[in-house]
């Protein structure tokens, strides 16, 4: 995924319903997450909706799967996915996450807060990386 | 009797908002409300003109804060029918109001004596009883209830044994609306030597509650879910019952005399309240009570069950949505469930039209999974939501379903 396209993109949708409905399609097209890793091992914690977040390492780069129960939530997750996954440890820590989602007009989806499971997504996936390194 | 709404919202500065380019929608009530103007204006006062520390100065701005401060017990003691604001403790919320009940009457449970709860408590009145049965080997009993959200008023009497030590229940459930028949309860458990807490946290927004004609032993609620402050809550104690309690927390204001030797403490209620409290919250506390008292409870009880109605059959118009809690008799709070929608996703669609939801488990996990679904959104009414209020729910989920579609 390439943040400016997804940039160019959320700029050619009208409304914050068009942006809404094409962020839950980029939740569906998220490539399938096996239900059997849907355990509380990778569960990222959050109150409000359920995010689980599996990994590997292959030549020095991170690729993720992960998935939600709900829509909203899994379509910034695909975002994140999109970004960071097949990067190296440098590579991710570089993208400017926070810029991005302003630009996206998503940035009240990344209060920092404990019970937002979205915001400790992006914690754990920041923190895999820096172990990496 | 009835509302005059404009002139109930102009006092209420925080409802009059633009959120996400729409006007503020606020059906969050259960979580918390918006604080009235009487409320803001004590905070103000006292922060600017009486700041001081309470019941240690001589001089006039710690007089002043201590009258303001012990006005304030009366005025709760009064929104609660209490004989005597000596019977009134100050918390940090509802939540600590019931960890004082369990760390000072429950210091005298041993193991194998019995806390009965029931099935659709929030998990402040589950966890600290946890926590006594892990320290103390005390038994924790749970009422049933049917799919409806409604209480077995019968198994729980049936469940009032020999090793009870205390009744503590929810008067109206956070969750479901469900209001419990205390005053049922409170006689069973006083036929059997038993004293009862209750949990008024959802149900001090919405009727007038009297303690001494309830009987109940404790009663706790917070100031944020009556219109004053966040961190300032109440526990009422009958007057006989606190004055056997021990202390709980160490500190200054809770003691008579300290030496090395020994240590005395204070009377009720200071003996529970150890260090400065929270003097700003308890003054905008005491304006809230009063506020709401005057605008009565008889009128804002007729125009919730109102607000209840209508929404009711707004929501049942939406397809695929599911009620969560049809007890008869109900708070205005309405919890459901929408086929494809899940929770998170309404309350966010929702946050984008301007009306303000809570979306999950409210804290009533037990609840959730008796109930088998995993969390429910939640719209909840004060006295100064409108008709209009009740409507834009209704379009806002109708537009939901399509975005989700």
């Amino acid at each position: 995924m390439d943040a400016q396209e997804l940039i160019e993109t959320f700029e050619l949708l009208d409304d914050w319903e068009d942006r809404y409905a094409y962020l839950i399609e980029l939740g569906r097209k998220l490539p399938p997450f096996d239900p059997a890793d849907q355990i509380e091992a990778n569960r990222v914690r959050g109150c409000v909706s359920r995010v689980w977040l599996t990994h590997e390492r292959r030549d020095g780069r991170l690729y993720f799967k992960a998935d939600s129960d709900a829509f909203i939530v899994k379509g910034l997750v695909a975002i994140l996915v999109g970004l960071y996954s097949g990067r190296t440890p440098e590579q991710i820590r570089q993208v400017p996450i926070e810029q991005l989602f302003e630009q996206l007009g998503l940035s009240a989806h990344l209060t920092p807060s404990r019970r937002n499971g979205f915001f400790s997504m992006v914690a754990r996936m920041r923190a895999l990386a820096e172990v990496s390194s | 009797m009835s509302l005059d709404l404009a002139v109930i919202r102009a006092q209420f500065p925080a409802l009059h908002q633009q959120v996400n380019g729409e006007p503020l929608v606020y059906l969050d009530n259960a979580a918390s409300s918006q604080v009235c103007r009487a409320s803001i204006e004590a905070v103000r006062t006292f922060e600017e003109q009486d700041k001081s520390n309470v019941h240690r100065g001589v001089h006039t701005l710690a007089q002043r804060a201590t009258s303001a401060m012990e006005a304030g017990r009366e005025q709760v003691a009064r929104f609660l029918g209490a004989r005597s604001s000596d019977e009134i403790v100050f918390t940090r919320g509802t939540t600590e109001a019931i960890n004082l009940v369990a760390g000072t009457l429950g210091q005298s449970f041993v193991e194998g004596d019995e806390v009965l709860i029931t099935h659709m408590e929030h998990h402040s009145n589950i966890v600290p009883w946890q926590l006594l049965a892990r320290q103390r080997g005390i038994v924790l009993k749970v009422a049933p209830i049917d799919d409806r959200g409604v209480l077995d008023l019968a198994a729980l009497v049936g469940l009032i044994g020999p090793r009870t030590r205390l009744v503590s229940v929810v008067q109206t459930s956070n969750t479901l609306g469900t209001r419990n028949p205390v005053a049922e309860i409170v006689r069973a458990a006083h036929d059997a030597g038993v004293p009862v807490l209750l949990d008024g946290a959802q149900a001090a927004p919405h009727e007038a509650v009297d303690v001494a004609a309830l009987g109940c032993d404790f009663y706790a609620f917070s100031g944020h879910k009556v219109c004053g402050p966040t961190g300032i809550g109440v526990l009422y104690g009958r007057r006989e019952l606190l004055a056997e309690l021990p202390p709980w927390q160490g500190g200054g204001d809770m003691i008579e005399r300290v030496s090395f030797q020994g240590t005395t403490f204070a009377e009720p209620p200071a003996r529970f309240e150890a260090g400065t409290p929270n003097i700003s919250g308890i003054i905008g506390l005491g304006a809230a009570c009063d506020y709401l008292r005057g605008v009565g409870f008889d009128a804002i009880a007729q125009w919730e069950a109102e607000l209840l109605d209508a929404a009711t059959q707004v929501l049942q118009a939406v397809p695929g949505l599911r009620m969560i809690g049809t007890a008869p008799d109900k708070a205005s709070v309405c919890s459901f469930v929408l086929e494809g929608a899940p929770a998170a996703d309404i309350g966010t669609l929702l946050d984008m039209q301007g009306v303000a939801v809570r979306a999950g488990h409210h804290c009533t996990e037990p609840l959730m999974e008796r109930l088998g679904v995993p969390a429910t959104a939640r719209a909840s009414f004060a006295f100064y939501n409108t008709m209009d209020d009740v409507e834009a729910l209704g379009r806002g989920l109708h537009k939901v379903r399509k975005i989700l579609g």
